[in-house]
């Protein structure tokens, strides 16, 4: 009986004191190797210096938007810091459900002295959205196909020529990029690929291009699904994530190449919920602080390759942590890759996707 | 007891029965009969309703009003009344067909209510909530807030907001607003109907937009097929099942089962690996020299895949129904019919098989309602043939937060399986879910 009690108000003691002691945030990502790569950058080393605080991963990055919606009907905001896409950031700042930046405020300066705001530029698409990292969307393509002669795809045009590129092509299952690569090898010039999709004509000009290759198009929705195509050889060509070409090159060994031309930046990074207490806030602003700085962007790209969004951390970026070999080759923002590049039109998608997306699934049902 | 209708047999039919010799039954205690039983029935009913009564409280909050809840969202359409409260009273003069701009009152009415808006960072929410009726809008509000905040009070207002955006000049812009002015909107129903709410009354949308009506077609079709896939599979196990000694059956039993204890994904990708055109099928009938290699089957990325994935996973969900119905048919029927000179088939088709009929009316209804709701597997092997309206409700809800449509789209798949479900009860009949 004493021993009992003993044990139970041990048990009682020890929880009451770790209550008091650690601090939880919750950090919202991808999962797989991308919130890896975050772990190691930042949760690990920010931890390390806070012992108070413990970050917990929550991989619902995807469904972010809606769960956010819900959360915030709800009254109950349980998530503390959010990754998304930049396209996300600008729909859930529209939605009222994130939280206004001051770069000024609230992200650390350059080592040199350059201002937040400046340091990451243009990249800064909304006033709710801190960038992290710069992705492309980008093609890569088998090394071994015999039907093809030895020659090599080096032009995005390459993707709709079935004649001298064979083989079944996987194209993402939207709208976005596709219809801007299909206008640019219509003949359209890059400058005015918007003003032209903007027309019915312009957009019926992307489906019938489009419908050259359909017939051997695999559609995919997930970014793992090209690299897995790819690795299977059911696909010579596909599109995905510059990323996740990466590991399929260069730490899976695969027999595959990347098609740099005319890939599509775009942004991933963090937004804040709106409506956070403010405990949580100054908690969340002091590792965001750290998280976004110059040195801390170099390191996550050891961990994948991914460019880092400020300026001031390219020349910091060293190599992979485990590969050993030199990353910024493999960057998407380094100048042999960014010959020729899109940017997201973020603005003009958010007016048009809602438009274009029913068009784009009506077209895909045929 | 006996019934004063001699030709009558059973108490009950002689209750129900008129007892024209004007007699009526009793108890022991001299009460009429009929009341005694509708008494005891009644307290039956009323002790059934009382044992589920925590659990449907239970399911009709927690699962039922938040449904119901969120198809209102279908309907629902405050956010323009909300936002802009004095302009849409201000439209209510302006003729919208009269092809000119409404004048300055309304312009006036829309600074002010803009100025409260951005206040409260509601404008850009209006704008997106729009923007799923007319591109554009989405950005004409998130300019419009900026520009408002530096205009000048005193001039007139309908130049300035033109200046800041050469929509405000747009007749279609107010149009716009102005249908969807009143708090119960139509327009999500109409878009799942594939017709739309425009400045000269309902119409259908332009051809290469209309894809909700097909797809629910297809969805119902699929479904059929996965069902009847399902049935003409299940049965033969089902039978197997009921037919052999308990201890083998349950061995049997639990592969049935396995398959539920992994993971939804794994087997949907599994069936990748073996369906694609280098997967494993296609290799092997290549090595067997069945096909030749450029003529590999295309089972995956189509309507083959979904059907093929669907039915494995869908599976159990027959076997058992038809399993728990056909282990109380008791064997003596089939032997008694043979002792009658049926041959095996005859047996079979008119003893045995109706008598498993509300196993597969059960069975049936289960695929089917659960196959219309699926969404992953259709996604993942399903290409663009095979997709069903839940993978559109579900990018409704995930990606586009156009949550109205997702709910009116939800609403339509409820009535629809509702409707069949009482076509269901018409003609198999719903196993009497009597209370008590």
């Amino acid at each position: 009986m004493k021993l009992k009690t003993a044990i139970l108000a041990g048990t009682a003691l020890a929880f009451a004191g770790s209550a008091a002691v650690a601090k939880d945030m919750t950090i919202v990502s991808w999962g797989g190797a991308y919130q890896d790569s975050q772990k190691k950058a930042y949760a690990e080393p920010y931890m390390a210096e806070h012992s108070d605080i413990n970050i917990i991963w929550d991989e619902s990055s995807n469904e972010a938007v809606a769960k956010l919606r819900a959360m915030n009907e709800a009254g109950n905001v349980t998530w503390d810091l959010v990754d998304v896409v930049a396209s996300d950031a600008i729909r859930l700042c529209d939605e009222g459900l994130a939280m206004e930046i001051d770069p000024a405020s609230d992200l650390a300066e350059a080592p040199d002295g350059t201002s937040a705001a400046e340091d990451f530029g243009d990249l800064m698409v909304s006033e709710c959205f801190i960038p992290q990292i710069v992705y492309s969307t980008t093609f890569g393509y088998r090394t071994d196909v015999a039907e093809w002669d030895g020659k090599e795809p080096d032009d995005v045009c390459d993707v709709f020529d079935l004649e001298a590129f064979p083989g079944k092509r996987s194209l993402e299952k939207r709208p976005i990029n596709n219809m801007e690569w299909a206008l640019l090898c219509d003949g359209v010039a890059k400058e005015d690929v918007y003003d032209v999709l903007e027309t019915e004509e312009g957009q019926e000009r992307a489906f019938a291009k489009l419908d050259t290759i359909k017939d051997n198009v695999v559609w995919w929705s997930a970014g793992a699904e090209t690299p897995q195509l790819l690795a299977d050889k059911e696909v010579v060509i596909g599109s995905t994530y510059n990323g996740r070409l990466f590991s399929l090159i260069e730490e899976q060994d695969q027999p595959v190449k990347m098609l740099w031309d005319a890939q599509v930046f775009d942004l991933d990074g963090w937004i804040i919920p709106a409506g956070l207490p403010e405990d949580r806030l100054a908690m969340v602003k002091d590792f965001v602080m750290f998280a976004t700085d110059t040195q801390r962007l170099a390191d996550q790209a050891k961990y994948i390759s991914y460019g880092p969004a400020r300026k001031s951390s390219a020349p910091l970026v060293g190599q992979h942590a485990e590969l050993g070999i030199d990353m910024a080759p493999h960057m998407p923002t380094d100048p042999a890759n960014a010959k020729n590049t899109f940017l997201y039109n973020y603005e003009w998608w958010a007016d048009y996707r809602d438009d274009i997306d029913a068009k784009f699934q009506a077209w895909l049902a045929q | 007891m006996f019934c004063p209708d001699p030709d009558i047999k059973f108490a009950e039919d002689c209750l129900m029965s008129d007892t024209t010799a004007g007699q009526v039954l009793t108890t022991q205690d001299g009460k009429p009969l009929k009341a005694a039983l509708a008494k005891a029935l009644r307290r039956e009913k009323l002790r059934a309703l009382a044992l589920i009564a925590p659990l449907l409280i239970f399911v009709l909050i927690t699962f039922v009003a938040p449904i119901v809840d969120m198809l209102f969202r279908s309907v629902e359409n405050s956010i323009v009344s909300e936002t802009l409260p004095n302009t849409v009273v201000a439209l209510q003069d302006w003729d919208q067909s009269s092809g000119e701009l409404p004048d300055e009152p309304v312009f006036a009415a829309l600074h002010q209510d803009l100025v409260v808006a951005v206040e409260e960072k509601t404008h850009t929410r209006l704008g997106s909530r729009l923007n799923y009726e007319q591109s554009g809008t989405s950005s004409l509000f998130r300019k419009t807030g900026r520009g408002v905040r530096r205009m000048d009070e005193a001039a007139p207002f309908k130049d300035q907001f033109i200046d800041v955006d050469d929509d405000w000049g747009d007749v279609a812009t107010w149009q716009l607003l102005k249908r969807y002015s009143s708090p119960y909107t139509a327009g999500y129903f109409l878009n799942s109907f594939d017709a739309q709410l425009t400045a000269d009354g309902i119409e259908l949308k332009p051809e290469d937009e209309r894809i909700y009506m097909f797809l629910f077609g297809r969805t119902l079709f699929l479904s059929i097929v996965i069902t009847v896939s399902c049935l003409l599979l299940g049965y033969p196990i089902a039978f197997l099942l009921a037919a052999l000694p308990l201890r083998t059956s349950n061995l049997l039993m639990i592969l049935v089962l396995l398959p539920f204890w992994t993971s939804l994904l794994v087997r949907t990708s599994a069936w990748k690996v073996l369906l694609q055109q280098q997967g494993v099928i296609n290799d092997f009938l290549v090595w067997t020299g069945l096909i030749s290699d450029a003529g590999r089957l295309v089972m995956i990325n189509n309507q083959t895949g979904t059907i093929i994935a669907m039915t494995h996973i869908l599976l159990p969900f027959m076997i058992l129904p038809l399993y728990s119905v056909m282990k109380t048919i008791s064997p003596s029927y089939v032997r008694a019919a043979k002792s009658l000179g049926a041959n095996d088939w005859t047996a079979f088709w008119r003893v045995y098989f109706p008598q498993s009929v509300p196993g597969i009316g059960a069975g049936a209804v289960l695929v089917f309602i659960l196959s219309i709701g699926y969404y992953i597997t259709p996604e993942l092997v399903g290409g663009t043939s095979g997709i069903f309206i839940s993978n559109r409700i579900a990018y409704h809800i995930s990606s586009s937060l156009n949550w109205g449509l997702a709910a009116a789209l939800g609403t339509l798949l409820l009535v629809a399986v509702l409707m069949l479900f009482v076509v269901y009860d018409k003609i198999v009949g719903i196993d009497n879910v009597k209370l008590g």
